[in-house]
């Protein structure tokens, strides 16, 4: 579920829509709102409020029965939704597989290019330092 | 008696159409986007995020498209949407040494595990202005090396191996965390507390308060253990799901203060710390943040507190700018009446004085 919090809802949609799906309904209808985050004194020590974010969720049950449940960062609540159904179709025999496969994985892939990307431009502007040897030894 | 006055309706309201015409300014311009705003005043963002206390991208570069670009403005008008949303609860705090890191630099080692990353940085430009950005400018790619796999720790825990620097304080974790949204703030304030103003707090004025301890207005000696910003997972319990689910990664910036250290008969001499965090690319606030964290710690350390940056009243009641806005800029309000008494009273001392001044032949003839 990581990785769909971190793709957009078209990406998601696109990719479901070359599945077929199972016949679902909304559990929890989307809906927007708040999680306060939390950091820790000195990044390791005791909690504090940071400040907040918004959030949406939603939970789909499919005919079968699995229950899905979507969160993430923002005010989208399709895409919170999506990863819903997409946590739902995880879970059953039928669809899990097709779901990892034509979903997840390609999103992952997708995820990691971006990230190695980052990566690397990232590696560039670190310091070699050297020493400078002046004078006679 | 109270007595209401009422009038100015339609002025008002002619005075925001007018605004929202100023605003867009002159319409032979395209209109900027938030998308623009979001990804070309990235660090506005950031800060209207941070002191807003609310990580929405989108919503804060509408604030300040809103805002015609007035900062302080943008981040009441965040304040203010955030006040209508519920609250589903808090995420699990975040963890920093995790972060993947875009930028990472310590000014008190050279040799770092994982190395001095600058990533992008203001940092060595010469501060000219350039010509070239004033139109059409495309920037060559960024270059790229092989990245890292070693793991970037904290300078902090580094130096916490050999005890040379203040463990970070704990708490249980099923201990209850401050929340100055929630209940009214009560001096002396704990540390949660106060990290949770400062986060949220004006960066120009934490920049001043922590820039006077420099100046030796509660000195501390600090160093700059540690500056980061990267991005951090983050999770939430979901009460439904009955487990943690990821909720996607945020920005964030953080800064380790070393200050000067402190011993006793029964302690070991070791460095103190100071603490930044805050949403973004955002280091001024986060340097400044941990500069005013560890003055309001001279209490707790035995120091003397008689600077202003050690004192937690006067700095936590006075880092918020949209109450410090609010209260100033209330003064252009009406306030006639008010005056109007004041005015009355100011005539009678005046005729007052000028009865009791008056020339001796005056009072003579009087007699």
């Amino acid at each position: 579920m990581a990785v769909l919090a971190q793709a957009e809802a078209g990406e998601i949609a696109a990719r479901l829509r070359n599945l077929a799906l199972p016949a679902h309904q909304d559990l929890r209808a989307p809906e927007s709102g708040l999680v306060m985050l939390r950091g820790r004194v000195g990044g390791d020590g005791a909690p504090f409020n940071l400040g907040e974010a918004t959030v949406s969720r939603a939970a789909v049950r499919l005919a079968s029965g699995e229950v899905g449940f979507g969160y993430t960062l923002g005010r989208d609540g399709d895409k919170a939704r999506l990863i819903a159904l997409c946590d739902a179709l995880v879970q059953s025999r039928d669809h899990g597989g097709a779901v990892e496969r034509g979903v997840i994985a390609p999103l992952r892939e997708q995820l990691m290019i971006r990230r190695k990307q980052a990566a690397v431009e990232t590696a560039a502007t670190k310091v070699d330092f050297y020493t400078m040897v002046r004078g006679e030894g | 008696m109270y007595v209401a006055v009422k009038g100015g309706e339609r002025a008002i309201e002619n005075a925001h159409r007018l605004l929202a015409h100023k605003r867009r300014g002159d319409q032979s311009v395209p209109e900027v986007t938030l998308d623009q705003i979001s990804e070309q005043l990235g660090l506005a963002v950031d800060r209207v995020m941070s002191e807003g206390s609310l990580y929405d991208r989108e919503l804060a570069a509408l604030a300040i498209k809103q805002a015609r670009g007035d900062l302080i403005e943008a981040i009441f008008l965040v304040r203010a949407f955030r006040a209508t949303l519920p609250r589903f609860g808090a995420s699990e705090p975040v963890d920093t040494g995790a972060m993947r890191v875009q930028r990472r630099v310590s000014s008190t080692f050279k040799d770092i595990p994982g190395g001095q990353i600058l990533g992008p940085t203001f940092d060595y430009t010469h501060r000219l202005l350039d010509p070239s950005l004033a139109e059409g400018f495309v920037p060559d790619a960024p270059a790229t090396a092989e990245a890292s796999t070693a793991p970037t720790p904290r300078v902090t825990d580094i130096l916490g191996r050999d005890g040379l620097i203040e463990p970070s304080p704990r708490a249980d974790d099923g201990a209850p965390v401050g929340d100055l949204t929630r209940e009214p703030l009560n001096f002396p304030a704990d540390r949660d507390l106060r990290l949770q103003n400062l986060a949220r707090g004006d960066e120009g004025f934490l920049l001043a308060m922590g820039y006077s301890t420099q100046r030796g207005y509660g000195r501390n000696h600090p160093f700059a253990g540690e500056i980061r910003f990267g991005e951090v997972e983050v999770e939430f319990i979901a009460e439904d799901a009955g487990f943690a689910v990821p909720l996607g990664s945020i920005e964030l910036t953080e800064c380790q203060m070393v200050n000067q250290f402190k011993g006793s008969a029964t302690e070991a001499p070791c460095f103190t710390r100071g603490y930044g965090l805050a949403f973004g690319q955002s280091e001024r606030k986060t340097m400044s943040m941990a500069l005013v964290d560890r003055a309001l710690r001279a209490r707790e350390l035995g120091e003397e507190a008689l600077a202003p940056a050690q004192d937690e009243e006067f700095v936590m009641s006075h880092s918020d700018n949209v109450q410090a806005t609010g209260f100033v800029e209330h003064l252009k309000l009406p306030h006639y009446v008010d005056f109007q008494s004041e005015l009355g009273l100011l005539r009678k001392l005046r005729q007052e004085f000028a009865d009791a001044n008056a020339p001796d032949a005056m009072k003579e003839a009087a007699e």
